[in-house]
């Protein structure tokens, strides 16, 4: 069993705080094993890299560089995809540019940083619950099936794009799949949902300028949020907190700006799961999601 | 979605004649659309290299114009104006005057990836979409956009404790630029988000059970501390410092601001 370093980032800590109670509580009682990664910083997250490229890379490989250096760990698992997706792009940065690797390592030099030297992998929590569990493994453990609710698995923008920064993706069957992620689907129709065929799994929820362009992110998310009712979806799942928030926000915007009201409800995969594995709702932190979901949940028989 | 690529043509340089008669071809009117010739000399065949000395935009120069990133964008889908591999185009031809007819709307990329996911010439035009939206802010051809806003007040807090914190982020941000967030709060949509955040809502219509059972306690309280702690790297040291230094080399060196 592989053991990671648990990279929860700043917005699991903050706005994002369901995805993580949910994520401990998830890896509680699978029995998984993990350990925080000790002090770590922010990854950059979209911001960053805009003031400069190296800056976000050089701060996502410093929290590689503490997972191997400070903790002799070989894995980062991170469920958040913009931190997920920058410790990927500084690896592959850093892997396929010896100029990118040289003033990483000066700069950690310089700062008296921990030295990152190229040799610990970044997964998403996704991928983490496939290699450790998998559909088969959700199966043995559940103890209350999802009885059937109607879901659209929506993967966002930073779990497979752009494709050149996951070289483990897309390598045939067992892998992920850039072009139609299906991790999330696999686990959550082993947990007893029902995944509808969703056209809008990758689309962008314009969480980059979700303030800064606040219209344009409304219109992008209500592109989603109806194309997953159109589809038959009761539920969104998510797997980034950015996305979340966003769906989340924007549901609300759309309806007070713009008048169009969507019924969807928004759930982590891993509120989902958690209640599959017998988790109660309140230790998943469902009742703190801004989208209500608890008559939902409680009419479809699952809590 | 097929590409629209009228912006090549002014429309001043598009000519009707009522009665137009050539080689014994009636040619009246717009069914056999004529169009002036014009002569630019007003380029900088330098331009790329300007793109290329920002963060993102080194690739520029490869491009070989197939189109598959304006194809992919997500915001051409909102607005056809919105055209990166055009603005591409411009930039390898150095028509800086072509450029500023869109210098509103560059900014708006929203770094989904989509381009730089499929282009086969790893131009990475989201990058470009950056170097672009920096040129044209540098210039003073627009004024800092309210993207540019957000990413300075959250990379400050990065360099200065390594971790931001959200509601700092944002009333850095509204106030910045100049946003008023108390009024939102009051009487726009994030008072009715913070509302049914904490499942207010519920109390107002009596349901006082389903209140207490879903009212948010630890993410409330959690948010409420890291106002006043501030969350912080404690091995953050002169991490911050360095990198800021390296920044300003950088871009003395490539001579950006």
């Amino acid at each position: 069993m592989a053991k990671v370093a648990y990279y929860p980032g700043c917005a699991l800590e903050g706005s994002g705080g369901p995805y993580d109670r949910s994520t401990r509580a998830l890896v509680k009682v699978l029995d998984l094993e993990m350990t925080n990664l000790a002090d770590w910083n922010c990854c950059g997250a979209m911001e960053v890299k805009n003031i400069h490229p190296m800056l976000q890379t050089y701060m996502s490989a410093r929290n590689m560089a503490i997972a191997s250096e400070k903790m002799g760990f070989d894995t980062v698992m991170a469920p958040c995809n913009g931190c997920y997706h920058n410790l990927k792009k500084a690896e592959y940065e850093c892997a396929t540019s010896p100029e990118a690797m040289q003033t990483v390592q000066d700069l950690a030099q310089k700062a008296g940083d921990p030295v990152y030297k190229g040799d610990v992998r970044t997964i998403h929590l996704l991928e983490w619950l496939m290699e450790e569990l998998g559909p088969e493994g959700v199966k043995q453990r559940i103890s209350k099936s999802l009885n059937g609710i109607k879901i659209a698995n929506y993967y966002g923008c930073m779990y497979t794009r752009p494709r050149q920064i996951f070289p483990e993706k897309d390598q045939g069957p067992g892998s992920e799949s850039t072009h139609k992620p299906h991790f999330m689907d696999d686990l959550l129709a082993a947990a007893g949902a029902v995944n509808v065929d969703f056209p809008l799994k990758t689309a962008c929820c314009g969480g980059a300028h979700t303030l800064s362009d606040s219209d344009t992110s409304t219109q992008l998310v209500l592109n989603i949020l109806q194309a997953a009712e159109e589809a038959g979806a009761e539920v969104i799942a998510t797997e980034c907190p950015t996305c979340h928030s966003g769906l989340e926000m924007h549901q609300i915007r759309a309806e007070t700006q713009f008048g169009i009201k969507t019924r969807v409800k928004i759930l982590y995969f891993t509120q989902l799961l958690g209640l599959a594995l017998g988790l109660s709702a309140r230790k998943l932190a469902i009742h703190e999601n801004v989208s209500d979901s608890l008559d939902f949940l409680h009419d479809k028989g699952v809590i | 979605m097929p590409i629209h690529e009228k912006s090549l043509i002014a429309p001043d340089q598009i000519m009707t004649s009522d009665k137009l008669v050539v080689d014994g071809v009636d040619v009246s009117g717009h069914w056999n659309t004529m169009i002036k010739p014009r002569y630019i000399s007003d380029y900088d065949p330098d331009f790329y290299k300007t793109i290329q000395g920002y963060g993102g935009g080194e690739n520029v120069h490869r491009c070989w114009q197939c189109g598959s990133c304006t194809n992919a964008c997500t915001m051409y889908a909102i607005n056809t104006d919105f055209n990166p591999r055009y603005w591409i185009y411009l930039v390898n031809l150095g028509m800086k005057d072509e450029l500023l007819k869109d210098k509103d709307i560059i900014w708006q990329c929203v770094s989904c990836n989509k381009c730089t996911n499929i282009c086969p010439k790893d131009v990475r035009p989201e990058g470009v979409m950056k170097a672009l939206q920096h040129w044209l802010e540098d210039e003073g051809h627009t004024p800092k956009s309210t993207s540019t806003l957000f990413d300075e007040e959250f990379t400050r807090q990065c360099l200065e404790r390594g971790r931001i914190e959200d509601t700092e982020v944002i009333a850095n941000f509204f106030k910045k630029s100049g946003q008023d967030l108390v009024a939102l709060v009051k009487n726009g949509w994030l008072g009715i988000m913070v509302a049914r955040m904490n499942k207010w809502p519920l109390l107002k219509e009596g349901k006082i059970g389903k209140f207490l059972a879903r009212m948010p306690i630890t993410g409330p309280v959690k948010m409420g501390l890291m106002m006043v702690f501030k969350p912080r790297t404690k091995s953050w040291g002169n991490t911050g410092e360095v990198l800021r230094q390296y920044v300003m080399e950088q871009k003395a060196k490539a001579g950006t601001h």
